[in-house]
């Protein structure tokens, strides 16, 4: 297996301290803070081992597809390279990234602008609005076993984007950001910074696209803030190459009476792992976290989520669901965490799985960790085939068997699907997933 | 002969009234005069020494000597289990303790501090009224051990492990380490290295035994390690019931027990073993238990833990025949002090093998309980089932409980599901019972033993009355 003496190339991989202090240059012109931050994350990720077979966060995951060699930043793209596609859906604003680089920008409406939304790429904030960005940005706590790529993430992050909402103002329609791998070998970063304030309401749609089918790398993060009473809709659609390696890291904190519910949908990449981590930290506080997965070929997704109620009366909501073809394999590993003063939680977790094939793997870690008495904590993990009832129901009245199969596993999606209350990003969730099951 | 130097069990009761209870029945020693003594701490010389007093074979000591190699370079599983294993001192445990190399077959014969020991827990009179036959062991070895003679005709052996591989070498060897290896964890090396008592059992080929085996473990003397080894093989279409009690007096320093049990039910055989582990909470209870069903064989663990600081036990079974079942009905209850770290394994291996875990914990005042599993299913095994349920209950704010299951599912042909909920005693509850003139904690107790009715009830009578009074009298106090 692992050599016995590690050098440090073996650590860094193609993320050299020269790739690094290369980097660095690029982002000289952000403020001091924030390059010393990212220093302090080199160091951590450069020393930091690799995950190893008996680390309990790391179980059931390949070890060794997590190789970090041969990946470069990708080159400076133009809009009409990308290939850029809609997504159908009516956007109060957009910004297309691309090889960490902006490459257009739609912004948000002027009378929004007026009463102080900010919605602009994360190089432009932090210039901007320094004080609000260093509050917020990656201020939480948030990998579950992978401190060393959430480093990583901190130290090459270039640019992403930044949503601030202001105290009760409303955006109904979604805002929108694209984030592009392009090239071969090329490593992106992406950040999303929410930032929605006492009564805010609004709708962000993250969607992490690759241009061709390249090997490519993705390390990137989402950190979403929700203060007193703020409503936060986010959505992420993963459909990296299904040759890239992925991280994603999610952190959430919901304040009170705020709720915040996310969605991601996992459908590519070669090895993809998402970890979330959402804090409940006053009373009220609501979260919903929902992920849908279908994992086909080799694909592997990992899935780990921490959701910790910090104050009494505070509810939580787990659902993932993921759908597994050929010769696929899912983990999922999810721990529930009641602080001894947070009385009157309601959290439940569920794992849900869909076996379509006789070679998927799918593993489940639903844990609990209660100190509170007073609380109503449940957590389930099916993993099943489809009931050969309601497939013969559909054969019966003339649906082929491979159309019962899809029309069943859509149903078994629209229990999350359904959360979404804007019909549009449904509707376009429910064709990327369609795409997926016609390769 | 020895003084009685017993503790007043009536001074610990009044210390703490929810805690002792159960554990004071148990708790009183007599000063005995051991006339083989390994001394404290462990080494080579140590093994050498239980080997020799055992006068065993040779391959037995090489494999002793393999299992402590084997112990000392395993780390402590810390990076998932609880840092309260580093507290046990493997250089201040005494490993071998013992009277006499063979047990007694009459209770007459036993010498009298003991037999005073095994009187006060109540085991002649239990073999009396209803199990086939008996083992008693105290420290480490068996100071009594007896089947009855209807059984024994039947040609069932139920020996304990010296005795046994002297008797049956070939027997015992065929099947000794084969279900858990030496290296399985480090627990199970250390029991591989200086294991001494604990029962082997053979029912031949179709005899049913109608009546329990019953073994029961007593730990009397003050930093002492207990390490049973027990084996049960059940031949072609035999079934019995095995039972097994313990208790420990409660020392000021801690005690370790690592028992390692390995069951093998051939064809169609029936192995259902009944655990109630109720060690003073000053024990460090580290046991590695695993059976292996074969074709159309089952194998039921019923594994009630009340006693002890720490117990880590997760009862597996291995199904490696086609239709083979396992199951596992767990009840823990962790009061002040204590954790209980319990689970179950279901490691399928053959199709259509089906598994069920029933897991029930309760947590009072400041008890920790957690459920930890495995289900395995791997790829192209048809027809496979688990069911899983794991339930906990919290009484005081400051208990707390915990779950972790892992459930690897492989291919689409084998369904599995797991629920579990935590929760408290429902208000509405206690006030109706209260409203009916109950006290609050009547009410408790009566609402407790419901949560657990449903498993206790599968216990055989003797065990389920037994603990529904322990329950009732681990919560008395615990309300408010």
């Amino acid at each position: 297996m692992s050599a016995p003496a590690l050098t440090s190339a073996s650590l860094t991989g193609a993320f050299t301290p020269e790739a690094f202090a290369a980097h660095l240059k690029t982002v000289a012109h952000l403020p001091a803070w924030w390059l010393d931050r990212k220093q302090a994350a080199y160091d951590r990720f450069a020393t930091a081992p690799m995950p190893k077979r008996t680390d309990e966060s790391w179980r059931f995951a390949t070890l060794t597809g997590l190789q970090l060699d041969g990946y470069a930043r990708g080159g400076t793209v133009a809009l009409p390279q990308l290939g850029h596609a809609p997504v159908g859906i009516a956007k109060a604003g957009r910004i297309v990234l691309a090889n960490n680089r902006l490459v257009t920008h739609d912004a948000i409406a002027a009378d929004f602008a007026a009463r102080g939304v900010i919605f602009d790429t994360l190089q432009n904030a932090l210039r901007r609005h320094g004080d609000l960005v260093k509050s917020h940005l990656l201020a939480q706590p948030a990998p579950q076993g992978s401190e060393k790529f959430a480093a990583l993430h901190t130290a090459f992050l270039e640019d992403g984007a930044f949503l601030y909402v202001p105290r009760n103002v409303e955006i109904a329609d979604p805002l929108a950001v694209f984030h592009y791998a392009h090239g071969a070998h090329s490593a992106v970063f992406p950040h999303t910074l929410v930032v929605a304030e006492t009564g805010a309401r609004v709708t962000l749609v993250d969607l992490f696209r690759s241009t061709d089918a390249s090997r490519q790398f993705a390390c990137g993060q989402n950190d979403l803030f929700a203060s007193h009473g703020a409503e936060i809709t986010y959505v992420a659609a993963q459909t990296w190459s299904r040759d890239t390696l992925s991280f994603q890291f999610n952190s959430t904190v919901a304040r009170r009476d705020a709720r915040v519910l996310s969605l991601n949908l996992h459908l590519g990449g070669r090895q993809a792992r998402h970890e979330s981590y959402s804090q409940l930290q006053a009373p009220g506080a609501h979260t919903e976290m929902l992920a849908l997965t279908v994992a086909r070929g080799r694909q592997e997704f990992d899935q780990r989520t921490l959701q910790i109620h910090q104050a009494p009366h505070t509810s939580s909501n787990l659902l993932y669901k993921n759908a597994l073809l050929e010769q696929s394999k899912t983990i999922f590993s999810g721990l529930i965490v009641v602080d001894a003063d947070a009385q009157k939680t309601d959290a439940y977790q569920s794992n849900r799985n869909l076996l379509l094939s006789d070679e998927a793997e799918a593993n489940s870690l639903p844990g609990l960790e209660i100190q509170a008495n007073d609380v109503r904590c449940t957590h389930g993990a099916t993993s099943s085939p489809i009931d050969p009832e309601q497939e013969f129901y559909l054969q019966a009245r003339g649906i082929r068997k491979a159309e019962a199969d899809e029309l069943l596993t859509f149903g078994f999606f629209e229990e999350v699907l359904s959360k979404l209350t804007n019909d549009q990003l449904h509707d376009a969730l429910r064709e990327l997933i369609r795409t997926q099951f016609k390769q | 002969m020895p003084d009685i130097t017993a503790t007043d069990p009536a001074t610990a009761t009044a210390d703490n009234p929810v805690q002792g209870i159960d554990q004071t029945a148990g708790n009183f020693s007599y000063k005995i005069d051991y006339e083989f003594d390994a001394g404290t701490g462990l080494s080579e010389q140590t093994i050498r020494y239980i080997s020799a007093v055992k006068k065993e074979a040779p391959w037995i000591l090489d494999f002793r000597l393999n299992a402590l190699k084997q112990f000392q370079a395993k780390p402590l599983p810390t990076h998932w289990a609880t840092k309260d294993l580093e507290n046990i001192h493997f250089d201040k445990i005494r490993y071998y303790l013992a009277q006499g190399q063979k047990p007694k077959r009459t209770w007459d014969e036993v010498p009298d501090d003991i037999k005073k020991t095994f009187e006060r827990l109540g085991i002649p009179e239990q073999e009396r009224k209803f199990l086939a036959g008996v083992e008693a062991q105290f420290d480490s070895e068996a100071a009594y051990s007896n089947v009855k003679e209807l059984v024994a005709k039947q040609g069932v052996i139920f020996l304990n492990s010296t005795e046994a591989l002297r008797e049956h070498p070939d027997l015992f060897r065929k099947w000794f380490g084969k279900v858990i290896p030496t290296g399985d964890n480090k627990f199970s090396a250390l029991n591989s290295a200086v294991f001494s008592g604990g029962s082997f059992i053979y029912v031949p080929k179709g005899v049913k035994v109608t009546h329990p085996l019953q073994a029961y473990f007593r730990i009397n003397a003050e930093s002492f390690g207990q390490f049973e080894r027990t084996l049960i093989i059940a031949d072609e279409g035999a079934e019995l019931t095995y039972m097994e009690g313990c208790t420990a007096p409660k020392f000021s320093t801690s005690t370790l027990h690592s028992a390692v049990v390995e069951l093998v039910a051939l064809k169609g055989a029936k192995i259902q073993y009944i655990t109630v582990q109720n060690w003073a909470n000053n024990v460090f209870n580290l046991v590695t238990k695993r059976g292996v069903a074969h074709e159309e064989a089952e194998i039921k663990w019923i594994d009630c833990n009340i006693g002890s600081r720490l117990t880590m036990k997760y009862p597996g079974v291995v199904l490696k025949g086609r239709k083979a079942r396992g199951e596992v009905i767990s009840i823990a209850l962790a009061n002040d002090g204590q954790h209980q770290d319990t689970g179950a394994k279901m490691i399928h291996a053959a199709d259509e093998t089906t598994s069920n875990i029933v897991a029930k914990s309760i947590s009072v005042g400041q008890g920790r309980s957690t459920y930890r599993g495995v289900v395995h299913i791997p790829k192209h095994l048809k027809g496979c089932k688990n069911n899983t349920e794991c339930d906990a209950l919290l009484i005081n704010t400051n208990s707390r409980t915990d779950t972790y299951p892992a459930i690897t599912v492989r291919g689409n042909a084998n369904p599995t599901q797991h629920e579990a909920s935590v929760s408290k005693v429902s208000e509405e509850q206690i006030f109706y019972m209260q409203q009916r003139g109950l006290t609050e904690g009547q009410a408790m107790s009566l609402s407790v033993n419901g949560f657990v009715n449903d498993l206790a009830s599968q216990f055989p009578m003797e065990y389920s009355v037994e603990l529904k009074r322990l329950i009732d009298l681990e919560m008395e106090g615990s309300v408010g």
